[in-house]
C-alpha cells in the first residue's frame, strides 16, 4: 500500500463580497467529497476554526479590500499562505464594491446613513470596521499568486483551478472563466 | 475606407505571416490578408466596411528582423514581407493596452448590459488579462439617456469611433464626432447637445449595432441583455462604395 499523499491545507475568507464565490465553491457538489480527500480546509467562513494557522498551503480570498479589517485579513492571508488566490471579480478588480470609488467616501456614507433614513441619521462607528477611502482589489495591497476572475467564477472553473493545484500543476483560469462570467 | 484598385491594375503579392506563405492583392492590408487566411490578430477599432482609424493599436504586428511595430489595419501587404503577429513583445503590449482600457473608465463586466457579448471583455480573455496591474482612474463620465430609443454611457466608451464612422460614412448623418483630448476625449452628438435633442440623428441605430462595449445600448436592456447585429454593414458598405 502506497503512503498517503500529504493533505493540502486550504484557508478561505471573504472581504467585501457577497459570498457568491464561496457559494460557487460549494456548487462543485459531489466533487466536494473528492476535494476532501486531498484538502483540509483549516480556516474559512464555511468551517468552525476561528484562528488562521501559522502556515497554510493555499489561501483563497473572495471580495475586495474596502475596510481596515479587510486590509488586515488580506495581509494576514499573505503572511500565512504560501499560495494566495484572488477568487472572483471583487477580489480581482474591485467589481461592484469598487463602484463606490467613483464618489467621495463622505458622499457614500451620507447617502447610506443620512439621506435615506427616517430616524436618527448617523454613521455607525462602533462594532464595525472603518471604511477605506478607496476600495482596492486584493493585489492592490498584497502580492497575489493566481487570479480567478468571474462573478462568481463558475463552480467548474473553481474545481478546475483546485484540482490542477492539487495535481501540482499551475492552472490557467482564463481557459475556464473571465471577467463578469 | 482604403481605395481599392480596379480589377485590371491589381497585382498579387506574396508574403509570409508567422512563417506561413500567403498571397494577397496589393491593395489589401495585413489585417485583411491575415483574416482571409484564418490568422487571428486582435483588433478593436477596425471594422470591415468602415474607414481605417488605427487608434486602438491592438492589431500591431512586427516584421522579422525589423524592430518597428506597425498597425496591421493600416499597413498594406507588400511583396516579401515577413509578418509576425504574436511575438512575446506584441503579447506584452496588447495585454497592457487592454489593461489600460479597463483602468481608464468604468468597465465592471458583471453589471454591464453587454456582459457576455462584449468585445473588450473577449479581448481581455484573449490577451491574457486576468487582472489589471495599474490603478483604476475612477473618473466619472456622464450617461445620456435623452434619446427615445438609445442611450450612451461614456463610462463604458473606449473611443474606437466606430459610431462616428458608421454615422458619417454609411448613414450619412454625421451626428457623432469627437470632442476634447486625452482623457477628456469623448464622443458627442451634434455640437455636444443631448442625443435626444439632435437634429441630425435619424434614429437608425447603426452606431448602437457596432459599439464593441456597453457604451451605446438600447433602452430597456439590463445586465447581459444587450444583443447586437452588425450584419447589415458589409452589404451597405458595398452599396455605398459601388461605382
Amino acid at each position: 500500500m502506497s503512503t498517503p499523499r500529504r493533505r493540502i491545507t486550504m484557508a478561505t475568507t471573504w472581504l467585501d463580497g457577497c459570498s457568491g464565490c464561496h457559494m460557487s465553491l460549494l456548487d462543485i457538489d459531489e466533487r466536494l467529497v473528492a476535494l476532501a480527500r486531498d484538502v483540509d480546509i483549516v480556516y474559512s467562513p464555511l468551517v468552525d476554526a476561528k484562528q488562521l494557522p501559522d502556515s497554510v498551503d493555499v489561501g483563497l480570498i473572495e471580495g475586495s479590500v474596502s475596510t481596515e479589517e479587510d486590509l488586515h485579513k488580506a495581509r494576514l492571508f499573505r503572511q500565512h499562505c504560501r499560495f494566495l488566490i484572488s477568487l472572483g471579480d471583487c477580489a480581482v478588480c474591485g467589481n461592484v464594491p469598487g463602484m463606490r470609488n467613483f464618489f467621495p467616501l463622505d458622499a457614500v456614507l451620507d447617502r447610506a446613513y443620512r439621506e435615506n433614513v427616517q430616524r436618527n441619521p448617523q454613521v455607525p462607528t462602533e462594532g464595525v470596521p472603518r471604511l477605506l477611502e478607496l476600495v482596492q482589489p486584493v493585489h492592490g495591497v498584497v502580492d497575489v499568486d493566481l487570479f480567478v476572475p468571474g462573478c462568481p467564477p463558475p463552480a467548474d472553473a473553481i474545481w478546475h483551478v483546485l484540482s490542477e493545484l492539487i495535481a501540482g500543476r499551475t492552472p490557467d483560469p482564463l481557459q475556464v472563466t473571465r471577467f463578469g462570467k | 475606407m482604403m481605395k481599392q484598385a480596379t480589377a485590371s491594375q491589381i497585382r498579387v503579392v506574396t508574403l509570409k505571416i508567422n512563417d506561413r506563405d500567403v498571397t494577397a492583392r496589393e491593395d489589401e492590408t495585413i489585417l485583411q490578408v491575415a483574416r482571409e487566411n484564418g490568422i487571428r490578430i486582435p483588433s478593436l477599432c477596425y471594422v470591415e466596411g468602415l474607414s481605417v482609424w488605427g487608434a486602438c493599436r491592438l492589431c500591431m504586428v512586427e516584421f522579422a528582423g525589423d524592430h518597428r511595430l506597425v498597425a496591421a489595419c493600416s499597413t498594406r501587404a507588400a511583396e516579401g514581407m515577413e509578418v509576425l503577429t504574436h511575438t512575446d513583445r506584441l503579447r506584452r503590449y496588447r495585454r497592457m493596452i487592454v489593461e489600460l482600457l479597463f483602468a481608464e473608465r468604468n468597465h465592471v463586466c458583471a453589471v454591464c448590459v453587454s456582459n457576455g457579448r462584449c468585445e473588450l471583455q473577449n479581448l481581455a480573455t484573449e490577451c491574457g488579462v486576468d487582472h489589471v496591474r495599474v490603478p483604476y482612474r475612477t473618473a466619472v463620465y456622464h450617461v445620456d439617456a435623452s434619446h427615445d430609443w438609445f442611450r450612451v454611457d461614456h463610462n463604458r466608451c473606449v473611443l474606437c469611433t466606430r459610431c462616428v464612422r458608421v454615422c458619417d460614412e454609411i448613414e450619412g448623418a454625421h451626428t457623432w464626432d469627437l470632442m476634447g483630448r486625452g482623457m477628456n476625449c469623448q464622443v458627442i452628438t451634434d455640437l455636444h447637445k443631448p442625443w435626444g435633442e439632435s437634429k441630425s440623428c435619424t434614429g437608425c441605430g447603426k452606431c448602437v449595432q457596432l459599439c464593441p462595449t456597453g457604451a451605446l445600448v438600447r433602452h430597456g436592456t439590463s445586465a447581459g441583455e444587450m444583443e447586437r447585429d452588425a450584419d447589415f454593414l458589409p452589404y451597405l458598405s458595398r452599396m455605398r462604395h459601388a461605382e
